[in-house]
Order: C-alpha cells, then structure tokens, then sequence
C-alpha cells in the first residue's frame, strides 16, 4: 500500500501546540509490552509521550503539533511489534466512564459513612446505651445523623434521581421503593433521636445505600469492560478504503470520513468498505457476508456493490452512495424498520418482581399503620412500626438479586468468547427452544479453504501454491495456504483469469476454469462439492482442479449435537439448495430451507413465534439483519456484517461455533439462580416483615437480616461463572 | 466518658482522611489500569543502566 493514510480524524488537540491521538493495540500483555512502547514510542523525535493502559489495550501518544504525521506512528509501533488502529474516543466513552467513576465515588462515601455510623451503632449495642439518663445514647445518636445525613444526600442521588425521573414518567422502577425507605428511615430516625427515644435506623439507611451501590458498580463496570473490548475489535477490523481525489491522487482513508459521492478504488482481492454503485471496472464479487451466496457474482459498469463483499478478480472505481432505492440495502432497511417497530418491548424479570413487589410492601406497611391505630397504639407509634416495615423489606436483596447473576454470568459468557450486548439478552436467551441458523459464515467458516486437498498429488499442490503466492485473488489464497509454498514462481496476473508462468521451461496456468481449457475435468470435483468455487492449474501434461470452499467451523457438529437434545434446530440460507443441502447433511439437521431472500427469512421466524417458539437467530449477513432483528433473541459472529452485529444481542469471537452453546447452557443456569435469587429474597422477607408488623425489628436485626440477605443472594448469584465443565 | 470529647472527633478524623485520599486517587486516575498497575511496579525503568537486573 503505497498511498499515504490521511489520520485527520483521529487526531485530538488536548492543548495549544500538542496533537494526541488514541490507538488500539493488539497483543500487549505485560509490563515488557509496556516499556518497549512506551520507550520507543518516546524515542522518537517530537513525541511528547506515550501512557499503555494494560487492562482496556490502549495507548494515548501525544506529540508536538506539526513535529510528526500521525502515520510514523502507527509505522513506528509496527517496526516494534505491536501493530495499532486509530480509535476515536467518541463521547459516549467519556460520558460512560464518567458514570462508572460517579458510582464509584458515591460507593466510596457511602463505606465510609456506613463504617463510622457502625462504629457508634455498635458501641450502642454493645451497652453504651445502659448509661441511665440516655445522654451518651443521644450523643451517638446526633453524631450518627451527623454523618449519615450528608452521606446520603450525596451517596443516594444516583437513586434519587433514577426514582424521580420514574415518577415523572408515571411508572415505577426499584429506586422509587429504595429511595422512600432510605428517606423515611433517615426522617424517622432524626425524629427519635429529638424525642430521646432508643431505636434509630441511621445504619440500616447508609448500609442499605452501601450494598446497592455495590452491586450497581459492579454491573456498570461489567458493561463498560465488555463495551470497550468490543470498540476495540471495530477499531481493530475498522475498514479503510482508497479514496480518489479529483487530479487522481488516491489516499487511503478511515471510513468514517468517507462520504456518499466519494470515488473509492476497490483492488482485486480487497474487501469493498462502502455501498456504491460501480463506475468503472469489471470484476467477480463474493457476495456471501450479503446474501449467503457462495457462488461469485459478475459486476460491471452500473451495478451495486455493498460493504462487506470481496472483490476477487479485476480493480474497480466505486462510487459512494447510501442506499439507493431498488437495491438489496434499500430493502433490507425497510425490513429492519418493520422489524424492529414490532419488536415486543421485553419485560424483565426484575421489572416483573418490581411490579409485584412495590404495591405490596406499600399496601403491607399501610396495613400495618391502620392495623396499630385500630389496637389502640398512637398515631406516632403506628407510623414508627409502619416505617419499620419499609425499611426492613427494603430492596436491598432484591435490588442485587438479578444484577449480581447478571454480572457473574456475563463475566463468564466474556470469558468464552461471547460478547452481550443488552442486559436482557441473557434472559432471552435463556427462553429460546429454537435456534435458527444461517448457513454461510455462521456454520460454516468466514474464509474459504482448499477441500479437495486428499485428491490431488503433492507436487501439483506444491506448483499450484507457488504460483498462487503471486496472486491476490481469495480462491488462489486458499490455495496457497493449504499448499504451505513459501517461495513464488515469478508469474505474470491476467486481470480476471488466474496467473501464468514459466516454470521449468514450461509454460503453467492458475486461472479460471474456463481460460485454462479445463471444463472436462472440472465437472466431476462440481458435482462433488456442489457449494465450492473451482480453479484449475494447467501444466503441457495435465489439468488439475481445485474446489475451495467455506469449510464447516471445526466444532459444528458436536455443538449443533450439543444443542439439539434441548432445542429444535433449523438452517434458514440464502444459498443455492445443493450447497444447503450438503451442510445440512453433513451437521445431521433435518430441518433446512435454501435461496431465501431477506424477507422470507423473516416470514419463517414469524411463523416459529406464531406456532408459540422462541427463536434464536444466529447469523451474520447483510440479508440477515432484519431476522436478527425480528427473532426472539440473536447472535452474530464477531465477522459479520456491521448492520448484522448492530442488531444482534451477542457477538461472539474465533472460529469455533462453541460460545453459542455456551451461552444457551449458561444463560438458562443464569435464569435459574435469578429466579432463585428472587426466592431467597422473598423468604427473607417473609420471616423479617411479620417481625416488624408486630413491632419486634431492632435497628440490630434490621441491620443483621439486610446485610445476611444481602451476602446470601451474592454468594448465590456466584455460582452462575462454574456452569458445568467447559467441554473442549 | 470524657474520653469520647476526643476519641470520636479522631475517629472521624482518620476515616474522613482515608476517604479523601480515596477520592484524591480516583480523581487522578489511579483506578483507570489496575493491570498495568502491577507491572509497572517491578519495572526498573529508574535506576541506572547499570543497576538493573
């Protein structure tokens, strides 16, 4: 690649003078990584500096403004092993970040808070109150509310704000039922503590704030880990396409800062970054990533190319559009619409207990005020017992039951290799019977390989290999990679044909089927592999033929196994039905449908729902992104098609079809120990609220049946990393 | 009890200090890479070329 990258849009200006840009860097793994970036990164002339952050891999280079292009950068991080992508630290990071550490904050004063207000709660348990005259009990008191007071006015906004915003919207969310405890307990207890009365609650409110906070950390920060890592794979994969300047200059550009109307330059070999319309130039495109079709397709003059496809014969200028009317993008859009405005909003299940529990506690508590005056108590003393039953079925377990599955199962999901991309898609995932897959590129592996290698004689192979060394064409890669040639015959490209060349004085051809004259021989491997591209080699003596095709994903058959004993399993593909037909037979799947067009895709899901399934789509394509976007819940390959990924509620990474399982194994574990979770909560509550009905909760047991509930449901929601012996 | 005049106001006192080095650390970052964190601390990139090991 010759033409100069333009970085412009990467680049930040953090003070006058100085430049800084952020980059992603693959394989940086421990301090030795660190220092030699760092060093030589500061070794070169107008660097100002260089920080790595080990845990989210990535490096912030700043240096003198105009003293250096950004390219040297990247060119001298690659002279040091570490390749790197530019990555636009957009806002949404920044504000995510900002929320992580506004959490952590109020965490931190809110432990601090809980610790001290303990230490006088405890003192008081431990019979500082038996002084008589109550004096040092109040004095404790006071300076409880001293601290507990501000800690959580400061500490408790995060719930404050959540709950009032709830109300505006006229529903109800946990924070509302978590706010009113916290402010009543603290008002209650003031109102004790005035009237020298024993009992005040200021350590269950500041506790109660501290547990929540916790578990809310904890879950933001699971979702910001995952969220950066993928930022950094779309760095990392991020296309760049070459950009034609009028006067003919050609500039590889980040495709951020390509616009409709820009000339691209697509060579053979290269995978088209935009959606365009060709100008000039014929070519063979790999439209698998867009419509599963395994068979390359002729483009000329006129016809639309899409983002993802490989170009595989001859250059081609394109022109930048978006989508245009008529085209398969055009449709799949209008599809992906539909799909996502009938999309059912999902109810959560912590949403659902939210629901049922928030009118109860209320109505119990209310009960039990009206329960106290009809006995003859005073209206004061009511209110006392009735607050006290909010405070003690307080959400605080409820509050960390689901979420602390929720992070536990998602950090074991991040460890296999699967990416969630919505907190409920674990839940979903965890209901689907059916799961639905594409063919091309989801069962079957992205890149095309040598299959009919077993036939042909290793010296063929050999010849073949080197000559296709000199080729950038897939099909001829494929070749190369299965042959292991590491030395190219000097051979001459014939755009849109194969190569020729002479060896050992002879004159061989790697090509096309057609222009090496090899029709004969090439109709038996076809008829073998029905799914498989073909080339042929021509020596004076003999032809040989090479089927390549997209290989099954190594693990397909024993996953596709794995998941069928729990659910129904279909291959819904875009592909010709002999092609289909030969996976299907191959993965032992029964139920198969070929040649199908977005939109039948989407007919077949929404005759699985209607039949009262639950689908999990899993695919990768262009045509399949409104399927994505209409089943039940959906996986993409971290491969696919940018539409597809931003669509799908998981991503998961490799060759290998494993996560997939994974997740499904995990997800329904996951479910089950939330639900058990919401038990455990409710028993607790139904041993502590008759307690306090009756006037017997303590600001001691209060405090010992939250935290005790608390680290129960956490201790629990750990089990959900060690679901069953990772099969390998 | 006389000794509560001053042993609570220090008790504060010590957890009011652990707190604002806690928010002094987060606000400069301290938290942002735990990981390079570890190793950073056994680089010797400070001493001398010849001292290091």
């Amino acid at each position: 690649m010759s033409e100069a990258q333009d970085l412009s849009l990467f680049v930040r200006h953090p003070s006058e003078g100085v430049a800084a840009m952020d980059l992603v860097v693959d394989g940086v793994f421990c301090g030795a990584c660190i220092a030699t970036i760092e060093k030589g990164l500061r070794r070169q002339d107008g660097v100002r500096g260089a920080r790595v952050n080990l845990a989210s891999k990535r490096v912030t280079v700043e240096w003198d403004d105009g003293a250096l292009e950004p390219p040297a950068i990247l060119e001298r991080l690659e002279a040091l092993g570490y390749p790197a992508f530019p990555f636009a630290s957009g806002a949404v990071d920044s504000v995510e970040m900002q929320a992580e550490k506004r959490l952590l904050r109020c965490l931190g004063v809110a432990a601090f808070g809980a610790m001290n207000v303990m230490l006088l709660s405890v003192s008081l348990w431990a019979g500082a109150d038996s002084d008589p005259n109550s004096a040092t009990r109040d004095l404790f008191h006071w300076l409880s509310a001293l601290v507990a007071l501000p800690t959580a006015a400061y500490a408790g906004l995060p719930f404050f704000e959540s709950a009032a915003k709830a109300l505006r919207a006229r529903s109800l969310n946990m924070d509302v039922p978590i706010s009113l405890g916290v402010v009543l307990a603290l008002g209650m207890s003031v109102v004790q503590t005035l009237a020298h009365e024993r009992d005040a609650y200021f350590d269950s409110a500041v506790m109660l704030l501290m547990f929540l906070l916790a578990g809310r950390f904890l879950d933001q920060r699971m979702r910001r880990r995952t969220r950066d890592f993928a930022l950094n794979l779309s760095a990392i994969r991020a296309d760049r396409a070459v950009k034609l300047f009028e006067g003919g200059e050609a500039r590889e550009t980040p495709i951020g800062a390509i616009r409709p109307g820009d000339l691209v330059l697509v060579r053979a070999g290269e995978r088209v970054a935009v959606d365009g319309t060709v100008e000039d130039g014929r070519s063979d495109i790999d439209q698998s990533l867009v419509t599963g079709e395994t068979a390359p397709t002729a483009v000329s003059p006129g016809a639309s190319v899409y983002a993802g496809t490989v170009n595989m014969s001859g250059a081609l200028r394109v022109r930048v559009q978006s989508a245009a009317s008529g085209t398969l993008l055009d449709e799949v859009n209008g599809l992906l619409v539909r799909a996502v405005e009938q999309r059912s909003s999902y109810v959560q299940l912590a949403d659902r207990a939210t629901r049922l529990y928030v009118p109860v506690v209320h109505v119990t508590a209310l009960a039990t005020f009206l329960g106290w005056l009809a006995l003859g108590a005073g209206w004061q003393q009511s209110l006392i017992v009735a607050i006290t039953v909010l405070i003690i079925t307080c959400p605080c377990a409820l509050g960390l039951a689901v979420p602390a599955v929720q992070v536990v199962a998602a950090g074991a999901l991040f460890r296999r290799g699967l990416i969630l991309n919505s907190g409920e898609a674990l839940e979903r995932l965890a209901e689907a019977d059916t799961v639905v897959f594409d063919k091309t590129g989801t069962l079957t592996q992205p890149r095309p390989t040598l299959a009919n290698a077993a036939d042909i004689e290793a010296a063929d192979l050999a010849l073949a290999g080197s000559l296709a060394l000199s080729s950038r064409h897939p099909l001829a890669r494929a070749v190369a990679e299965a042959s292991g040639a590491r030395e190219p015959i000097a051979a001459e490209e014939v755009p849109g044909q194969g190569v020729s060349a002479l060896h050992c004085g002879e004159r061989v051809r790697l090509g096309s089927v057609a222009w090496c004259e090899a029709e004969a021989e090439a109709a038996p491997v076809a008829a073998a592999w029905p799914d498989a591209s073909l080339i042929a080699l021509r020596t004076p003596e003999r032809v040989v033929v090479f089927a390549v095709r997209q290989l099954l994903r190594p693990d397909a058959s024993a996953v596709i196994a794995d998941v069928a004993r729990n659910h129904e399993i279909e291959i819904l593909s875009g592909d010709r039905e002999p092609a289909v037909a030969l996976v299907a037979r191959e993965l032992g799947v029964s139920r198969f449908e070929a040649g199908l067009k977005p939109a039948d895709k989407i007919a077949r899901l929404k005759a699985l729902a209607f039949a009262g399934k639950r689908a999990l789509m899993v695919g990768d394509g262009l045509n399949d992104a409104p399927a994505l976007a209409a089943a039940h819940v959906s996986i993409s390959p971290i491969s696919a098609a940018h539409i597809a990924q931003a669509q799908a509620d998981a991503l998961f990474l490799g060759e290998r079809l494993q996560p997939v399982a994974d997740a499904l194994r995990l997800s329904a574990r996951a479910r089950r120990l939330m639900v058990e979770n919401l038990w455990l909560s409710a028993i607790y509550n139904m041993v502590a609220v008759p307690l306090a009905i009756l006037g017997f909760a303590t600001p001691l047991i209060a405090a010992l049946a939250m935290s005790g509930s608390s680290i129960l449901v956490t201790v629990n929601a750990l089990r959900a990393r060690s679901a069953g012996a990772p099969r390998r | 009890m006389n000794v509560l005049v001053y042993l609570v106001p220090l008790a504060l006192a010590l957890g009011a200090l652990g707190l604002a080095a806690f928010l002094w650390a987060l606000k400069h970052g301290q938290f942002e890479d735990l990981d390079g964190a570890a190793w950073r601390a056994i680089s010797d990139d400070d001493l001398p070329e010849d001292e290091r090991h």
